[in-house]
């Protein structure tokens, strides 16, 4: 109604102005949230520059963790970290890759959607839930069946059975993983398959022209189309793995060493951060559990960073996603 | 979140000025952050004075460490905290403190066969046990304690506490007294390098391991052992008896517990030297200003406290806490009239 009753001249100025403002708005939004990520990074820093400048790099390499007297070292939930993030992923990429390439080649069409939706529920279910089920149902069966077949038949072999020996608590860095890997399945599930869907349809019908079968147009057309997409999806999966804690802190047994059992009781970054926080008495205790975060926060920056980067790739290459 | 709390102080203030003025009974809100521990009985108590006197409590259970942070910064009324400050530390921001409540600390085992409460310990057994020195049930140190009972040829599955806990500063430091190798290779604090087992998180997560791994031991506070029928077990106190954990135990341990030479109730009653004495009972610390900002919500803390410590044994047996006994009560309220100037 204004705009009609200003001149051309006027007009054209006050659209521009909006514009300007409304760039401006969007920019400073963006810019918001470049300004909390650094702010996020620099309070760990300056947080933890206690524990840094008391134990050096050596803080990295260090597997003491006494509150008493005030040695402090990452290495132990460090380790636990990769070694359950580790388990998590080598259970789950597996399954993730076959329910991924069945819900897009395979499955019927009506069955597609209730079993995405299903992926989908199994993905918002709070890691608390996981935790306690985790503790309360799986630990228990694990300790009575699967612990105690790995100790009997894997834990006598020379070299790999060191991984397998030891009592069965039912919980430790192995369940730990094994629970991980329920928690990621879902996440792998529904980000492969969004890739293996940004396949173009003309390749894959092309292939099946010349008479490929299923099985060769999944392993020669699809999988390799969708190879950056596929490691993407992994590294989103490896970066929540890595960060999940209350599940974690639930099953892992929280010792603060190193065992080569994965039987053995452990703990991992967050799990360590989440059990001590709240009581973590004297500067230096508290410095040492915010180095850790700064270690937790950079280890997961540079996965994402590495898995967007290669999604980034897929983009250029595949037009669906 | 400091400005909040400067918020809920100024309306505290004013509400008590306002009720100097008016009524005699207005709207004091109280603030108080620390120990787990004490939580539940505290919001029993806030709730039960509430109704009877208006007076708001609110009481935020972010753990001891969080609790001296938060009153160190004057943000709160009062902190608690399972573990006592030096009397240093105390005149270092003009504070002073006092305990309020007994619980007990209360070894429990997972073992086929053995009825709850028969099984006995000496600490420097615990000790060993949890420095992974003594290792099979079978262990000529266990058998030679508890003759009569049967005990498997079994490995002995340690459980801890895997967070910072005012559960584990008592524990340790009970350790710490009765065994020498215990205080120089590990210590006490409310979480230490421990040398063997597995850490549950809270008292749940100890509970549920020590149910889930045959053959464990672990420790937990007693109102959980109570409410979830433990397999509790009896430990010798420092008088050479062995000790049921139970009420009238923890009682004897805080009356017989050297409070008369222990500045500002600077004490951690482990090892009381009573004859009835459990061994591993513990107390829970109030810490407040001597000269309060705000004397009103301090006044009206006080007179809470009072009341608690006074009137509210009940609540406090409903919950499995124990209540300090009289003489120590008395003793308490002549420190605060000695040391918090309320200003009225």
């Amino acid at each position: 109604m204004v705009a009609r009753v200003l001149p051309y001249q006027l007009r054209m100025r006050h659209e521009a102005r909006v514009e300007v403002v409304f760039g401006l708005l969007t920019r400073s939004c963006a810019y918001l949230v470049l300004a909390l990520l650094a702010g996020v990074l620099l309070t760990l820093i300056y947080g933890s520059w206690p524990a840094l400048k008391t134990f050096k790099l050596a803080f990295l390499t260090r597997e003491v963790w006494d509150p008493v007297a005030g040695q402090f070292g990452a290495l132990a939930p460090l380790y636990g970290t990769v070694v359950t993030s580790l388990i998590a992923m080598l259970l789950a990429v597996p399954f993730a890759f076959g329910a991924a390439i069945f819900l897009t080649e395979t499955c019927p069409m009506w069955l597609r959607t209730p079993i995405a939706t299903c992926i989908e529920l199994l993905a918002g279910v709070p890691s608390i839930v996981y935790g306690l089920w985790g503790l309360f149902l799986f630990a228990p069966v694990l300790q009575q069946t699967l612990q105690p077949w790995l100790i009997a038949h894997l834990g006598p072999i020379p070299g790999i059975g060191r991984l397998f020996r030891g009592p069965p608590f039912g919980i430790g860095l192995l369940t730990a993983g094994l629970v991980l890997a329920i928690m990621v399945l879902p996440f792998i599930t529904a980000v492969m398959r969004e890739v293996f869907r940004a396949t173009p349809t003309s390749l894959k019908e092309a292939a099946y022209g010349l008479g490929a079968t299923q099985w060769e147009v999944v392993w020669h057309v699809v999988v390799p189309n969708a190879r950056a997409g596929i490691i993407g999806a992994i590294m989103l999966g490896l970066g929540r793995a890595l960060g999940e804690t209350m599940a974690v802190t639930f099953v892992a047994g929280n010792a603060q060493n190193i065992s080569v059992s994965l039987l053995a009781p452990g703990t991992t970054i967050s799990a360590a951060i989440a059990n001590e926080f709240t009581e973590a008495v004297g500067p230096l205790y508290l410095s040492a559990l915010i180095a850790l975060g700064l270690i937790l926060f950079l280890l997961t920056l540079s996965i994402i960073a590495a898995a967007r980067l290669m999604l980034l790739r897929l983009n250029a290459r595949g037009p669906r996603l | 979140m400091k400005r909040f709390f400067k918020q809920v102080a100024a309306a505290g203030a004013l509400a008590f000025i306002g009720s100097a003025v008016c009524a005699p009974a207005g709207a004091v809100n109280v603030t108080g952050a620390g120990s787990t521990f004490v939580y539940p009985i505290l919001s029993k108590w806030s709730a039960d004075y509430n109704a009877r006197t208006g007076v708001q409590l609110n009481y935020q259970s972010i753990g001891s460490g969080g609790g001296i942070a938060q009153i160190k910064a004057g943000t709160v009324t009062f902190g608690a905290s399972d573990k006592p400050l030096e009397p240093a530390d105390l005149a270092a921001f003009g504070a002073t403190q006092f305990p309020l409540v007994i619980g007990g600390v209360v070894p429990v085992v997972n073992l086929d066969g053995v009825q709850p409460g028969s099984l006995k310990f000496t600490g420097p057994l615990l000790a060993d046990i949890y420095l992974g020195k003594v290792t099979k049930w079978n262990d000529p140190a266990i058998v030679r304690l508890n003759p009569g009972i049967r005990l498997p040829a079994m490995d002995i599955s340690v459980v801890h506490r895997s967070d910072g806990s005012g559960t584990t500063f008592n524990w340790v430091d009970y350790l710490s007294k009765v065994s020498p190798e215990w205080k120089t290779k590990v210590g006490e604090s409310t979480s230490v390098s421990w040398p063997s087992g597995v850490g549950g998180k809270g008292n749940e997560g100890v509970a549920a391991y020590v149910g889930q791994i045959k053959g464990s031991i672990g420790y937990v506070e007693y109102a959980y052992v109570k409410q979830n029928k433990m397999n509790f077990v009896q430990v010798q106190n420092s008088a050479g008896n062995f000790i049921t954990p139970e009420a009238k135990s923890f009682q004897a341990a805080a009356a017989t517990a050297d409070w008369a030479h222990a500045n500002d109730f600077n004490l951690v009653i482990t090892n009381a030297p009573g004859a009835d004495a459990y061994p591993i009972s513990a107390t829970v610390f109030v810490i407040m200003y001597k000269t309060p900002k705000v004397p009103g919500e301090t006044k009206a803390a006080l007179d809470f406290f009072k009341w608690a410590l006074e009137d509210g044994q009940k609540q406090a047996e409903e919950l499995d806490y124990v209540p300090l006994p009289p003489p120590l009560v008395k003793s308490i309220e002549a420190s605060w009239k000695a040391n918090i100037k309320t200003g009225t």
